[in-house]
């Protein structure tokens, strides 16, 4: 049975109701439960949403998430997480995820479904027709410029910093002088 | 940051002005908190009173935009009661420099500094005096009235309590006993510190209020000492590792200058932007650029391309012309581009006048989406008003791999560069955002190859080597260590630096060693030392703090070379004593620095000044770089509800480009200031649930329970004008756009009485969009949250213009009105 959490708060309303008593079991059943995370792997991470910094852990069973909760050993946050950084559990564990590539056509009104090879060719070809055609190897003055201005870029700060250099690498490569992200606003 | 998160609980006044730091960056309130156990005060200056402010000594209300005002009185109060640390201020900053007598303050020129025409300032009376060798002349004294330290006098004592209150609504009293108080910290020994955030940056003055502050903590000598420090509260976990390596259009990767089309060569860029300095003791490490462009060029070209081809690859702008967010989309709303990447980004809610933004993504071929969740900028052609039917663009949302679902690290605000290990795979077939980019690489790598095309050579002649390559060889993965170790950089042959040997191949130690010729590489100066033999050093756990100051020096990595508190030689006196006994950040113990990793100090006594990255090496209280001043000065935002400057006939930042006089021409950059149609001053604001325009907590169901609605806060006195209850629906509406949301009415905001006027605010948090609202359309293979928000973005409404210096978008203070929902 698939419960959402919504559901199961309804359900457990029940269960509680039909019980009659569901206070004084509690602290008998809370010390029979297993620990959530038994058996589990742990990694460390850092929050992605502001710069504090603070250090999570997250515990994985068979790859999947079953918890995270704040790193007691970061000496910024001292395992405590604010109410954005306690939920990064439903950042990868959430059925919105998009988690194929989706393309939509010109005047189409629907996104389409595609496989990386395509949605990467057809992208390339996209992005060498516009390089081709604003590339400017001089100004009017006859200076070099090696610049590609029909093509811009905005991101990103949600970026590692080895992906942001390899962006930036890829930008700079195609000759771009768009280039713009969060910062900036 | 100059200095660092713990940090902040050694100092012993905070302020927090520009930020609502126990909101939005709730767990540095941990360090607030212990800093006022210790007896420090927390002082919120806000025009709201916020989470911030309920924990204050001292909240002191101010009108948006009127910052310089508030701040340009503080240092009216300092100078007046002579609090400055006047030993630190004659021999660590330029206050003693003796400037140019042709350079006129704006109380004596109409409210503008010398040198403005068509809204440009030619800058050549903000200069400095020099003697026949070429070093400044200096008055040590203080006296001369061309010193900085009596021009600085001379400008502010025009911000009168009087008449800031005037401009600020801020009551004198509590102006006074803000001054008194944080002044305090000038006394030898006491370190304040201040805590902002975009409440400082989005404004036509973002970089003078900033700067207004940072002269406040050079007179108090507050810069470099454990406590002090001016402090961005940066907003998104790696915005300060993005901007290192430069992400924006006016540098590259460390800061390095972007090239121009007038530097045809390496050896020209090297010759015009390493600064030079006839100051005898100034270490002046910008002489050092040659090093780092060369070792760069290598990172993105190995050995493939001598120095100067691989410059010659490096993409030339025009000179003097700005390529910054507002004009890319001012162009592409214009037709002027067919492609477009948005990547890891939603600039259909986050870019200021939003309709113009949305719009103008009609008008390219084709974008190029890549995000977590679906959103408002891969879905803008079936968003609000539009027709997908008349709209051309070919669109590609790609989904990337989350933040535990790939390896590498992330920068915080404190500089701390913290390793991220993989927990689980990404959903699906999503992929790290480092293999996509490689996958397009690979691929546009190849046509160019096959097909050919202008400049070729600079695509295919780049370097890809971050993993084990295949059969075919291409690499499968993105090892990201490999590309950690790039940025780091290499020895590319065998080189005898500081007279050792390093074998090719072997990784830098540090900065101090990169070459100039050719022989190192490095994608970013700034980094190395991060990545080196010893291993990684992000990754590091060190628990153990031997500093006493909280610096946690073996946990994680911070830029530069692991120094946790930046321009610490400013933290000791000209004999090398720390000012503050209790929390030095750095000791000599007779033979050595102890603590923190000393910034360029040699032994004590030396005389060399602290401040290592200026050509002087001093602090700049006279700052001459700035497009629009060398001191502040108080402009109206460009849409207020004054009719006048109390400070001069100069309404509106002389130096910022006027969008609504030469953008479109269409109501998207339309203005409307001191208009009755929109008399009530707004500002945008966060909430701690959600992050940014929401694209990562709205579809988080716990998170988007808890805030489920964009909603507009007002004072119970402009409800009760608008006749509007706590809990209705209204609609607040700018010249530019409008949008839909919850009244709630608070005793946080209050009236301002300005000049004998009654100004409201109010204000609206800019997180919501349409894509996750109950009432769009959905259809077959959207996704659908479980738990719907109401309402679309705060920048419907903002305007389009941007800071002088750096084109950051006035989003903090604009002109709305708020109408009950269904009153016309």
């Amino acid at each position: 049975m698939k419960v959402t959490r919504r559901g199961f708060l309804k359900i457990s309303g029940v269960a509680l109701v039909a019980s009659g008593i569901g206070i004084s079991l509690k602290p008998v059943s809370a010390h029979a439960q297993p620990l959530k995370i038994k058996y589990a792997k742990e990694t460390t991470t850092i929050c992605p949403y502001c710069a504090v910094g603070c250090g999570i852990i997250v515990a994985t069973r068979k790859g999947k998430v079953i918890n995270t909760e704040g790193d007691p050993d970061h000496p910024i946050n001292r395992g405590s997480l604010c109410t954005k950084g306690g939920s990064i559990y439903q950042l990868s564990v959430n059925k919105n995820r998009l988690d194929r590539p989706l393309y939509r056509a010109p005047y189409s009104s629907e996104w389409k479904a595609v496989s990386w090879d395509w949605a990467v060719d057809r992208i390339a070809k996209n992005v060498k027709r516009s390089r081709d055609k604003s590339f400017e190897k001089r100004n009017a003055k006859g200076q070099v410029v090696n610049r590609t201005d029909g093509i811009a870029s905005v991101g990103s700060a949600a970026m590692d910093n080895e992906e942001c250099f390899v962006y930036q690498k890829f930008l700079r490569g195609l000759g771009l002088t768009y280039i713009e992200h969060q910062a900036r606003i | 940051m100059t200095n660092h998160w713990i940090d902040i609980r050694n100092s012993d006044c905070i302020l927090i002005m520009g930020s609502n730091a126990a909101s939005n960056h709730p767990i540095s309130f941990k360090y607030v908190t212990e800093a006022m156990g210790r007896g420090a005060k927390l002082i919120s200056v806000d025009p709201r009173f916020t989470q911030t402010s309920s924990k204050a000594d001292i909240y002191a209300s101010l009108r948006s935009g009127t910052d310089i005002a508030f701040l340009g009185g503080m240092i009216k109060y300092l100078l007046d009661n002579n609090l400055i640390q006047k030993e630190y201020v004659v021999n660590y900053t330029n206050a003693s420099f003796l400037v140019n007598p042709k350079f006129k303050l704006p109380g004596d020129n109409k409210g503008v500094f010398s040198g403005l025409t068509d809204g440009k300032y030619d800058k050549s009376t903000w200069s400095f005096q020099k003697d026949a060798s070429g070093v400044v002349k200096k008055d040590k004294s203080l006296k001369n009235p061309n010193c900085v330290y009596q021009l600085l006098k001379k400008h502010y004592s025009r911000y009168t309590p009087d008449l800031v209150s005037r401009i600020t609504g801020t009551p004198k009293n509590k102006l006074l006993e803000v001054y008194k108080e944080y002044t305090k910290t000038g006394k030898v020994g006491k370190a304040g510190t201040i805590m902002y955030a975009m409440g400082w940056t989005q404004h036509t003055v973002g970089t003078q209020n900033i700067r207004t502050m940072a002269m406040i903590q050079l007179l108090l000598g507050n810069m470099g000492v454990a406590g002090g420090g001016v402090n961005a509260l940066r907003g998104e976990s790696n915005v300060q590792g993005s901007t290192d390596h430069c992400l924006l259009f006016h540098i590259i990767p460390g800061y390095l200058k972007t090239p121009k089309e007038s530097l045809p060569t390496l050896k020209a860029y090297n010759a015009k932007y390493t600064p030079t300095t006839k100051e005898p003791k100034s270490l002046n490490w910008w002489k050092n650029y040659a090093k780092y462009s060369a070792s760069l060029m290598r990172a993105h070209y190995g050995t493939n391309a001598t120095l100067e081809e691989a410059y010659s690859y490096f993409p030339k702008l025009e000179d003097g012309k700005n390529y910054s967010w507002l004009t890319i989309f001012d162009k592409m709303y214009k037709g002027d581009f067919t492609g477009f990447f948005a990547w890891g980004q939603n600039p259909a809610c986050s870019g200021a006048s939003s309709n113009k933004t949305r719009e103008a993504m009609s008008k390219v071929d084709w974008m190029v989406n890549v995000n977590l969740f679906d959103n408002e900028t891969g879905s803008f052609w079936k968003g609000p008003g539009m027709d997908p039917k008349k709209i051309k663009t070919e669109v590609f949302m790609l989904p990337c791999a989350g933040p535990i679902e790939k390896e590498g690290s992330i920068t915080n605000s404190g500089r701390w560069m913290q390793w991220r290990y993989k927990a689980v795979n990404a959903p699906g077939v999503a992929l790290p955002d480092s293999d996509i980019v490689t996958e397009l690489f690979y691929k546009v790598k190849e046509l160019y190859e096959k097909k050919g095309g202008p400049l070729k050579e600079a695509i295919t002649k780049m370097t890809w080597d971050y993993g084990p390559m295949g059969a075919n060889g291409k690499i499968k993965h993105v090892d990201t260590n490999m590309v950690a170790k790039e940025i780091n950089g290499y020895f590319l042959e065998d080189k005898t630096v500081k007279g050792k040997l390093f074998k090719k191949g072997t990784l830098v130690p540090s900065f101090a060693y990169l070459q100039d010729d050719g022989s190192t590489s490095s994608g970013n100066w700034l980094y190395c030392n991060s990545y080196t033999e010893k291993g990684n050093m992000a990754a590091r756990r060190g628990p153990k703090d031997t500093s006493g100051i909280g610096l946690y020096s073996d946990w994680a990595w911070c830029w530069p070379v692991n120094r946790r508190i930046i321009y610490n030689g400013a933290s000791v006196d000209m004999k090398g004593n720390p000012w503050d006994k209790e929390h030095p950040v750095i000791k000599w113990n007779g033979s050595k620095w102890t603590g923190d990793i000393p910034d360029g100090v040699p032994a004590p006594g030396s005389g060399r000044p602290p401040f290592i990255m200026k050509p002087h090496g001093v602090g700049s209280i006279f700052g001459p770089g700035r497009a629009d001043g060398p001191f502040s000065e108080h402009y109206e935002p460009l849409e207020c509800p004054v009719e006048k400057n109390l400070m001069s006939p100069q309404m509106v930042n002389p130096a910022v480009t006027r969008w609504d006089k030469v953008g479109t021409g269409t109501n998207v950059d339309a203005r409307a200031t001191c208009d009755p149609r929109f008399p009530f001053v707004c500002s945008t604001y966060r909430v701690s649930e959600h992050w940014q325009t929401g694209v990562m907590t709205r579809w988080c169901p716990w998170l988007a329970e808890m805030q489920p609605e964009m909603f507009v806060e007002m004072s119970k006195e402009l409800a009760r004008m608008k006749g509007i209850k706590n809990g209705e629906r209204a609609i607040v509406k700018s010249i530019r756009g409008e949008v839909e949301a919850v009244a709630i009415v608070t005793g946080r905001f209050k009236p301002f009485k300005l000049n004998g006027n009654v100004v409201h605010q109010v204000g609206i948090p800019w997180h919501f969009g349409w894509v996750t609202t109950a009432m769009r359309k959905y259809v077959q293979g959207d996704k659908k949250p479980e738990v719907f928000t109401s309402g679309d973005a705060a920048n419907l409404l903002t305007p389009f213009i941007g800071d002088a210096n750096t084109m950051i978008p006035e989003s903090k203070a604009f002109m709305v009105n708020v109408e009950k929902k269904g009153v016309k």
